[in-house]
């Protein structure tokens, strides 16, 4: 047997999942014994058999990637209750093993997935989908790539309507259909504050989670995911603001953004120019442009297309 | 000889573990500590904090990385994107060497995130060089391969673990990271003596040295880095340098993390037998 093969082969058995009790499953997937499948590969000891030595990486694989799971996603753990929550992560490490050399990704997958296995979220759909994306957000803005900021110096030289502007990687949009940013602190909050070494304190803590999430109303919320001074915070804006961000991030012009972000809107026509001058300075403020891959590399002049357009 | 090509002709002490616990305690106190050794896939991201918190480290501190995702021993090629990523960061730290593992942890891109034992044979020591090589012409820094702790053995192979280590190092000509508790564990799930592996590593190769504690079950030792270390763990150490000489060495605490002083101290134990090294080494 080469080395790809064996691999191949433990691999399996060590990713494959444990049974209730957290112990190797008996029958592989094809029906083969797991007991004759393990003595094929792995020596027995003087203490151990084949099938428990292999039996000791399952399991700690399992720890590991669950461990992993709950730990960036706590807030659908408090949705969906300790148990769906292991349930779910179980399924969708099954489906979707980690395919990055790190942690951090594991949980990439889990709204796309969430979405194509909706039993698993079942009569809670939109706001476990909501709370997926706003806690894979939070990683991403967390320690999302920062390019060189776009400073607002700059952006009045270019004072070009059609000029593209481009959004820092981390900061991350999101249209929700429940305020699941409140959530997510109290969440934190709680599991920061407990006091574990008391049953009572912890089984007090997990009622008020399932307190505040039945406690959740549906509201339509556009939420920005960023982080200032290497801290991540939650900003929502409006839905005008959140069409031009989302305009950006696709590449569209300014003029293009702004059109976009008012199509329907009730904010007075008078009111717009305000408006769209003091969103851009909030963002510039906040940090959100970033220099565009040319003048990353020290080109004194940004790109645009066409010709300036007269104020 | 602790100063080799493999360690970049660096002569460094005792280091610890950079954690995030000990973040703070570090940037606001400053201790004394000869150098940390990173986990590089931790620092392999985009930016943020923890790039934050490294950058102010490397203002103050010597630094090395120890990586847990190459898996050199796994039957696939590198990850172009994660040797992109590791070089950047190796560009970064200014590491003089560089660790991983001797083991493999992943099979077609899909990663266990585990450090899984190899078979010890040919076909496998042969692959393992070349991937190590290749890693290494790439990064264009020395590395340093450690041989993991381990619950299971298998029917194919030809050769006893320190032997394919050492098979491995010929063939890759690169440096080892010798971890004494890894030895200890895996000598006690596997029945054999530590000390005939300590014996058997090329000394000229030794690179660093780690050490640690670990976790013991009714039928086997866990390796878990929550404990301090064990006496004799200590004493293969006292082996190991007495062979391969006054060369850096390591703690790793990475579960139940104490206090930052707690670990350092249990850290600087090793000058004990540092010190009785470097008496041996003037005489």
């Amino acid at each position: 047997m080469n080395l790809r093969s064996l691999q191949k082969a433990v691999a399996r058995a060590v990713m494959q999942p444990l049974t209730r009790n957290e112990r190797m499953r008996l029958v592989r997937p094809g029906g083969e014994s797991m007991r004759r499948h393990a003595a094929r590969y792995i020596k027995p000891n003087d203490r151990l058999t084949s099938f428990e030595r292999l039996e000791i990486y399952n399991r700690q694989y399992w720890l590991r990637v669950l461990g992993s799971m709950a730990e960036d996603f706590p807030g659908l753990r408090a949705i969906l209750g300790e148990r769906r929550f292991e349930d779910m992560s179980r399924a969708y490490l099954t489906e979707c093993p980690s395919r990055s050399f790190t942690l951090r990704n594991l949980g990439s997958r889990l709204e796309g997935w969430l979405r194509r296995n909706p039993k698993w979220i079942r009569g809670k759909r939109l706001l476990a989908l909501d709370m997926a994306r706003v806690e894979w957000a939070d990683i991403e803005a967390f320690d999302g790539e920062a390019k060189p900021v776009l400073c607002g110096e700059e952006l009045d030289r270019a004072s070009a309507f059609r000029l593209r502007l481009q959004l820092q990687p981390y900061v991350q949009l999101l249209e929700l259909h429940y305020p699941v940013d409140h959530l997510v602190l109290q969440v934190r909050n709680d599991d920061n504050g407990a006091d574990f070494a008391s049953n009572a304190v912890a089984e007090r803590g997990k009622r008020l989670k399932v307190r505040a999430v039945a406690a959740l109303r549906p509201a339509k919320i556009f939420l920005v995911v960023h982080r200032i001074d290497f801290s991540v915070y939650f900003r929502r804006v409006e839905r005008e603001e959140y069409r031009m961000l989302t305009a950006l991030r696709a590449g569209k012009s300014i003029a293009d953004a702004v059109e976009m972000a008012f199509k329907g809107s009730s904010v007075p026509e008078f009111e717009r120019g305000g408006y769209v001058r003091h969103c851009f300075e909030t963002w510039a403020t906040l940090g959100w442009f970033c220099q565009p891959h040319n003048q990353a590399k020290g080109s004194a002049t940004l790109k645009k297309e066409g010709c300036e357009l007269s104020s | 000889m602790p100063a080799n090509r493999f360690n970049n002709f660096t002569n460094y002490g005792i280091g610890i573990g950079l954690r995030a616990p000990h973040y703070d305690h570090i940037l606001t106190r400053k201790p004394v500590v000869d150098w940390f050794e990173i986990i590089s896939e931790n620092f392999m991201i985009g930016g943020g904090r923890p790039v934050h918190i490294l950058d102010q480290i490397l203002e103050q501190y010597k630094v090395v990385q120890h990586g847990v995702s190459m898996y050199f021993g796994s039957a696939g090629r590198p990850d172009r994107e994660h040797l992109r990523r590791l070089k950047a960061l190796v560009k970064r730290t200014k590491t003089p060497w560089l660790s991983d593992h001797l083991c493999w942890g992943s099979v077609d891109g899909t990663y266990t995130h585990d450090l899984l034992p190899m078979p010890y044979t040919f076909e496998a020591a042969r692959k393992t060089a070349q991937k190590i090589s290749e890693v290494r012409d790439f990064l264009e820094v020395p590395v340093a391969v450690e041989n993991v702790s381990s619950y299971a053995e298998y029917h194919v192979s030809e050769m006893t673990e320190w032997e394919f280590l050492n098979e491995v190092v010929e063939e890759a000509d690169c440096g080892i990271l010798l971890d004494v508790n890894n030895i200890y564990v895996s000598s006690r799930n596997h029945n054999f003596d530590p000390l005939t592996y300590i014996n058997s590593v090329p000394a000229d190769r030794v690179a660093q040295i780690h050490i640690a504690g670990h976790s013991k079950f009714e039928k086997y030792i866990l390796d878990t880095h929550d404990h301090p270390v064990i006496d004799p763990v200590w004493k293969l150490y006292e082996r190991a340098i007495e062979r391969a000489g006054h060369t850096a060495t390591l703690l790793e605490w990475d579960d139940s993390i104490p206090s930052f002083r707690e670990v350092h101290d249990e850290a600087l134990k090793a000058n004990r037998f540092l010190a009785k090294t470097q008496l041996k080494v003037a005489v």
